[in-house]
């Protein structure tokens, strides 16, 4: 797989005839599988003709700024949006006809818990397991064993309100594993939490993983799609602008390293021409300037033989951040 | 086992959309309801128990003693309205007064039971939503939201019927039983359509217009404190025109024993009607609020 075609960014996505991802994902057997999938809210196009699949076992990921179309996308899979052109299969079957069939099979934690304050953390888990028909002595049974499994066991006669953010996020999360279901979608798992909450979600998330959940997950941060992801779909503007495992992605769009240069501001802004050469691309940023390079450190050693008056040099790897940056730009659109 | 709720399904609706009705999914959406009632029924005590003995005590003997010797008297005079009151009259006006209480009081609990319960589900806390990422569809919704309805209307209706038993104004023997189920009906006129009004609304100002010039004024002016041949003649055919009317009308005829087949049928049918529009109209609103 050495096909390097360059996308063209922000226009194309990826084509239906041109293999343009290092990844080919077998099509018979996909859990969910996604041609020219469109969904448009009036004049808006919310999702503008996607191609992807997701392969039973894997952990897919979609990543883009907010308004990019993630949402959109996760609410068609969890058969709640229709369709509006294009194909979609979730588990084989049309989500048009056998939304409550695909449901049964599902597991979806929406971006905003919508749990009930009114009851407790267990009753919020059994009624749960009441709409999957499963019988109170089952879905008792299973509610037990998810609240062991999420660590609220001892939370399970409280209220669900006065719960932390973490605590709520991790029984939203039991709540979509009463049903044992074959797939589980999660719209932004840890947005807002803290740090420590969003490590104990992850460890869960790898869990499920290891026993053969197929997940799919938003989120707009990197570390949890390096985390977490198998293969993700770099969204922006309604489009996939690029797919691949994390690796690829940083291969193909960024380099090895990043060397991070600070300057004084008058340097900074006399440096027309003197690091040309240095780097495969170089960024301007309003307080730093970043090298894209195989190497970092020849990189800094080469600017300061060239005599460059540098306040702070920082070598690191590239991450998804860097990608994502490229591929979605900088600038903040709302 | 989700999957039997799946294969259940009743072929009552085109596929998509709403889905069709599963009995298992609707029983299910009407357990979640009792079971969040379980949580609130203390508060829903007084409107439910309490308020009829209250009413009754306050307008049906004590305001009754006075109405029931002018009534008394425009008998003997024969002057206007003289019928009605003579109708009054011969029964007291306690007894002419339950039955009227009890229709439009479940009128009321109705409308307020799809005004902020239902804004919350579908806005606030957002349960419906929760429900519909099961195999749970939105027909499954209108209809374990609306049969839990039709149970807190019989309670209600139950209460103010065993009051009324109580004091000893149930005269129209065993058939007066079906006041319960016309109660139920009276207050699901209201819930089904308000309900399918809650869900278009984004925020609930709409509400108080609904008690102030919808559910205050029926309440008053649609036959439950004195016989809409009273009110203005221009003012009757909009009382005619109203569930509630019918609704007062038929639990009088029925508890005063003065129930004739034939315009008892009318009143059901009319109320009937009402209730099927307005489930339609809910299976609508609910797919837009909850499908997008």
């Amino acid at each position: 797989m050495s096909t390097q075609t360059e996308i063209e960014l922000g226009t194309a996505g990826p084509a239906h005839d041109a293999p343009t991802t290092a990844t080919q994902t077998p099509e018979i057997g996909s859990l969910i599988h996604a041609r020219g999938l469109t969904k448009r809210f009036g004049e808006l196009v919310a999702v503008d003709a996607v191609d992807f699949d997701v392969a039973p076992g894997e952990a897919f990921g979609f990543l883009g700024p907010n308004g990019a179309g993630k949402t959109s996308t996760m609410r068609m899979i969890g058969c709640v949006s229709p369709v509006t052109g294009g194909t979609l299969r979730v588990l084989g079957r049309d989500p048009a006809t056998d939304g409550p069939q695909i449901r049964a099979r599902i597991g979806v934690v929406p971006q905003s818990d919508t749990l009930d304050m009114e009851l407790t953390v267990f009753e919020n888990l059994l009624i749960y397991g009441r709409y999957f028909d499963l019988s109170h002595k089952e879905a008792g049974r299973r509610a037990d064993e998810l609240l062991e499994f999420v660590q609220l066991d001892e939370r399970k006669n409280d209220q669900v309100e006065p719960l932390s953010g973490g605590m709520k996020r991790r029984l939203t999360i039991a709540r979509s594993l009463i049903n044992e279901p074959d797939l589980l979608l999660l719209d932004e798992p840890t947005t807002g939490l803290d740090p420590q909450a969003r490590h104990l979600l992850w460890d869960k998330l790898y869990r499920l993983k290891q026993r053969g959940v197929t997940l799919v997950l938003t989120t707009h941060y990197m570390d949890e799609a390096e985390q977490l992801c198998d293969r993700l779909v770099v969204m922006d503007k309604a489009k996939i602008v690029a797919e691949g495992s994390p690796r690829e992605l940083i291969e193909q769009y960024s380099t090895r390293e990043v060397l991070e240069l600070r300057f004084r501001p008058d340097v900074q802004d006399s440096l027309d021409g003197k690091l040309e050469g240095l780097a495969d691309r170089v960024e301007r940023l309003p307080d730093r300037v970043l090298l894209y390079t195989s190497d970092g450190e020849a990189a800094s050693a080469e600017a300061h033989r060239r005599g460059i008056e540098i306040e702070s040099a920082l070598v690191r790897r590239s991450t998804l951040e860097d990608v994502f940056l490229r591929l979605t730009g900088r600038s903040l659109i709302e | 086992m989700a999957e039997s709720i799946a294969a259940g399904r009743l072929r009552l609706a085109p596929p998509g959309g709403v889905g069709r009705l599963s009995l298992a999914a609707t029983l299910a959406v009407l357990e979640y309801c009792a079971l969040s009632y379980r949580r609130n029924w203390r508060g829903t005590l007084f409107m439910t128990f309490l308020s009829p003995v209250l009413f009754l005590g306050a307008m049906g003997f004590g305001l009754g003693s006075f109405v029931n010797t002018g009534a008394t008297s425009g008998a003997a005079g024969a002057s206007g309205g003289g019928a009605t009151a003579a109708a009054i009259g011969a029964v007291g006006y306690a007894a002419f007064l339950a039955p009227g209480l009890l229709a439009a009081t479940c009128m009321q609990t109705g409308a307020f039971e799809a005004t902020y319960p239902i804004m919350a589900r579908l806005l606030w806390t957002k349960v419906y939503h929760a429900m519909l990422a099961t195999p749970i569809a939105v027909i499954d919704v209108v209809a374990g939201q609306l049969g839990w309805f039709a149970i807190r209307l019989s309670l209600v209706a139950t209460a103010y019927f065993v009051v009324m038993l109580g004091f000893g104004l149930v005269h129209g023997g065993p058939v007066a039983l079906l006041v319960i189920p016309i109660g139920v009906l009276t207050g699901l006129c209201f819930a089904a359509p308000i309900a399918a009004f809650a869900a278009t609304q984004h925020n609930d100002n709409g509400f108080s217009v609904i008690f102030r010039f919808l559910v205050t004024p029926l309440f008053l002016f649609s036959g439950t404190f004195f016989p809409i041949e009273q009110l203005p003649v221009f003012l009757r055919p909009i009382a005619l025109i109203t569930p509630t009317y019918h609704g007062v009308q038929v639990t009088r005829d029925l508890t005063l024993g003065t129930a004739q087949l034939a315009p008892t049928l009318l009143h059901l049918a009319y109320l009937l009607l009402t209730v099927v529009a307005g489930v339609v109209a809910c299976r609508i609103t609910f797919g837009r609020a909850l499908i997008k």
